[in-house]
């Protein structure tokens, strides 16, 4: 390496460089916090429902098996439109219903199909949990996914 | 090894080996549950199957870190540690906090944030730990000479610390969530880790080489630099589909196709550096791993990740087996390729041997990184495949996984690679060679491991 840049100059570099670009890195996510509490994220109809709805999302750890907005695991499908995959824009009772039944159903035990373990949720919070994949669905994520498929 | 506290460092290698087993283990396991999808589904669910394979991944990188520094602190400080005893009570805490969150996932008790599963109790013990090797490793910096290596391991070490704070911040809002959720993730792997990653590479470099230190450790200020500069706004990367601001698009975009740069520079720097020294180190695998990690994390982390991660590309492929093939490939290259270097380096000092073992270790390498980039390659395939079918056609998720279905067998036997290269390295590395260790040298003369 070049005679030119010392040690010392390489170490300020370093520790001046990343500074900058924390300093900006920090103000932009403070900017993207706003934006998602007052534009994209439908914040004012974040109810205890779909809170308690994550929270029920977490504790069967969903996340290890599913993808929601594309993080997770690649096990099963992706969960951020699944609303709109039963069809819960045009009919949302009908939607509900069916993921209901989905989950009732479950495991189904076909020999060689992937099986999803039955988590033996109450009425309400499967209620919960479908306000709170509703709430997900209707995020401004830059219109992702591509497809329905998820 | 000049120092008699560098000791510790032993308990700590052997705890990471032991949870390196059981991560690659549960991995073939998770493998199997992909094409055999009725095994274990009553007992153990896949979701179970795979906290353990990640998380078993990540304890047992963060013991390896923690082993090589209190390995390296004393030599670079040129000062025994703080405190073994309290380094010793340390390591105990950490190991057993690990299988008790094992144990815990395996009955269901677990909280579940990708990665972030360990149950509250769990997450304290580690902020413990984690003050505890601070707090021991600071004293021992300060006492001492401050080399360029300490002190940049020292900085990764600290923020790795404070970054896992946000794991406790679990706000209700998926998208906030989300965005902080990355906080520890991204700004760990590719970020604060490349500071442990290259520091301890740099350390390698000047003992395996010979290189003079102002050279290598203004290579190493260079590197970390060009890590942080490009990694921190690099984050904007996982900030496209989430719910943040549009213009994370373009952010993400440009500074994470930088991000390729960090890792290019340590492949230079690392085959320039054993060209300039000529120096013949007896550990010669200690060497081959060196080298093979600055490579392969250049490929896994560095070109798997510029692959995916120009945002019109990213919207089709984001989240699909694309994403898996390049997180194998990644963490082996950069950290688990990284933590094996330098087990290969320091085991002999601590074992009190010569160099050993070194032809098994070197086919442990051979075997494991073929087994590795094989599952990558099955599993881009995969991706691609999956990425037209789904995200281009709009076939259903489950259909398209039986069309890729033979990828699936493909990355299983990769994966039974992994699993026997891996026994050989844990082998090579934990039971000393034959003639009471005392493997000699090509030239027939002993030479010492330092």
């Amino acid at each position: 390496m070049s005679e030119r840049l010392t040690k010392s100059a390489a170490r300020n570099i370093f520790y001046g460089g990343t500074l900058f670009f924390l300093a900006i890195f920090i103000a932009l996510v403070v900017q993207s916090h706003l934006y998602i509490l007052n534009v994209s994220s439908n914040n004012d109809r974040l109810t205890e429902s779909i809170i308690r709805g994550k929270r029920l999302w977490e504790k069967n750890a969903c996340i290890d098996c599913h993808t929601i907005m594309g993080e997770g695991a690649y096990f099963a499908p992706e969960l951020s439109n699944v609303w709109d995959r039963f069809g819960g824009k045009d009919d949302p009772e009908g939607a509900r219903e069916g993921l209901k039944g989905w989950f009732a159903a479950m495991p189904t035990g076909i020999e060689g199909r992937r099986q999803m373990p039955q988590f033996n949720l109450s009425d309400q919070d499967l209620d919960d949990l479908i306000d709170f994949l509703k709430w997900t669905s209707e995020i401004d994520d830059q219109n992702w996914p591509p497809t329905d498929a998820g | 090894m000049t120092y008699s506290s560098q000791r510790v460092a032993l308990y700590y290698f052997g705890g990471a080996l032991v949870l390196f087993f059981v991560q690659v283990l549960v991995g073939v396991l998770a493998g199997a549950v992909y094409v055999m999808p009725n095994l274990l589904s009553e007992t153990v669910p896949f979701n179970v199957i795979r906290m353990i394979h990640t998380n078993a991944l990540i304890v047992w990188l963060l013991m390896g870190f923690m082993g090589a520094t209190y390995y390296l602190l004393p030599e670079e400080t040129e000062t025994e540690l703080h405190s073994p005893r309290l380094a010793i009570l340390q390591f105990w805490l950490f190991f057993v906090a690990a299988l008790v969150a094992v144990v815990g996932y395996l009955f269901g008790i677990h909280e579940g944030r990708e990665f972030l599963e360990q149950p509250i109790y769990i997450k304290v013990g580690i902020v413990v730990v984690s003050l505890m090797f601070l707090y021991n490793c600071t004293l021992t910096l300060l006492k001492g000479r401050k080399t360029a290596v300490a002190n940049v391991l020292m900085l990764g070490l600290w923020f790795v610390a404070i970054f896992f704070l946000f794991s406790f911040y679990n706000p209700g809002n998926l998208s906030l969530d989300k965005m902080y959720w990355w906080w520890v993730v991204h700004l760990w792997v590719e970020g604060v880790w490349e500071l442990i990653m290259a520091s301890i590479l740099a350390y390698l470099m000047i003992k395996l080489t010979g290189v003079d230190r102002e050279v290598v450790e203004k290579w190493l200020y260079v590197i970390v630099g060009l890590s942080l500069f490009t990694g921190i706004l690099g984050t904007g990367h996982h900030y496209y589909w989430i719910g943040t601001p549009g213009y994370w698009k373009w952010i993400g975009s440009v500074f994470s196709t930088m991000e390729v740069v960090p890792f290019f520079a340590m492949v230079i720097f690392t085959f320039y550096m054993v060209w300039k020294g000529g120096r013949k180190h007896p550990n010669k695998a200690a060497l081959l791993w060196s080298l093979g990690c600055a490579v392969i994390a250049f490929f896994g982390g560095g070109v798997w990740g510029f692959m995916h991660t120009l945002a019109p590309v990213n919207y089709y492929t984001h989240g699909t087996q694309v994403t898996a093939a390049h997180g194998h490939l990644a963490f082996y290259g950069a950290y688990v390729m990284l933590n094996v270097a330098m087990m290969t380096y320091a085991m002999p000092g601590l074992l009190k041997r010569e160099v050993y073992n070194q032809t098994l270790n070197m086919w442990g390498f051979w075997l494991t990184t073929g087994g590795m980039c094989f599952m990558t390659f099955t599993l881009t395939f995969a991706g691609v495949v999956q990425t037209h079918l789904q995200r281009v056609m709009g076939m259903n998720y489950m259909e398209v996984q039986d069309q890729i279905a033979l990828f699936f067998w493909y990355r299983l036997g990769s994966g039974v690679a992994v699993l026997l290269g891996v026994t050989l390295i844990i082998y090579s590395l934990a039971i000393p060679g034959r003639e009471g260790g005392r493997v000699s040298t090509p030239q027939g003369a002993p030479n010492p491991a330092e």
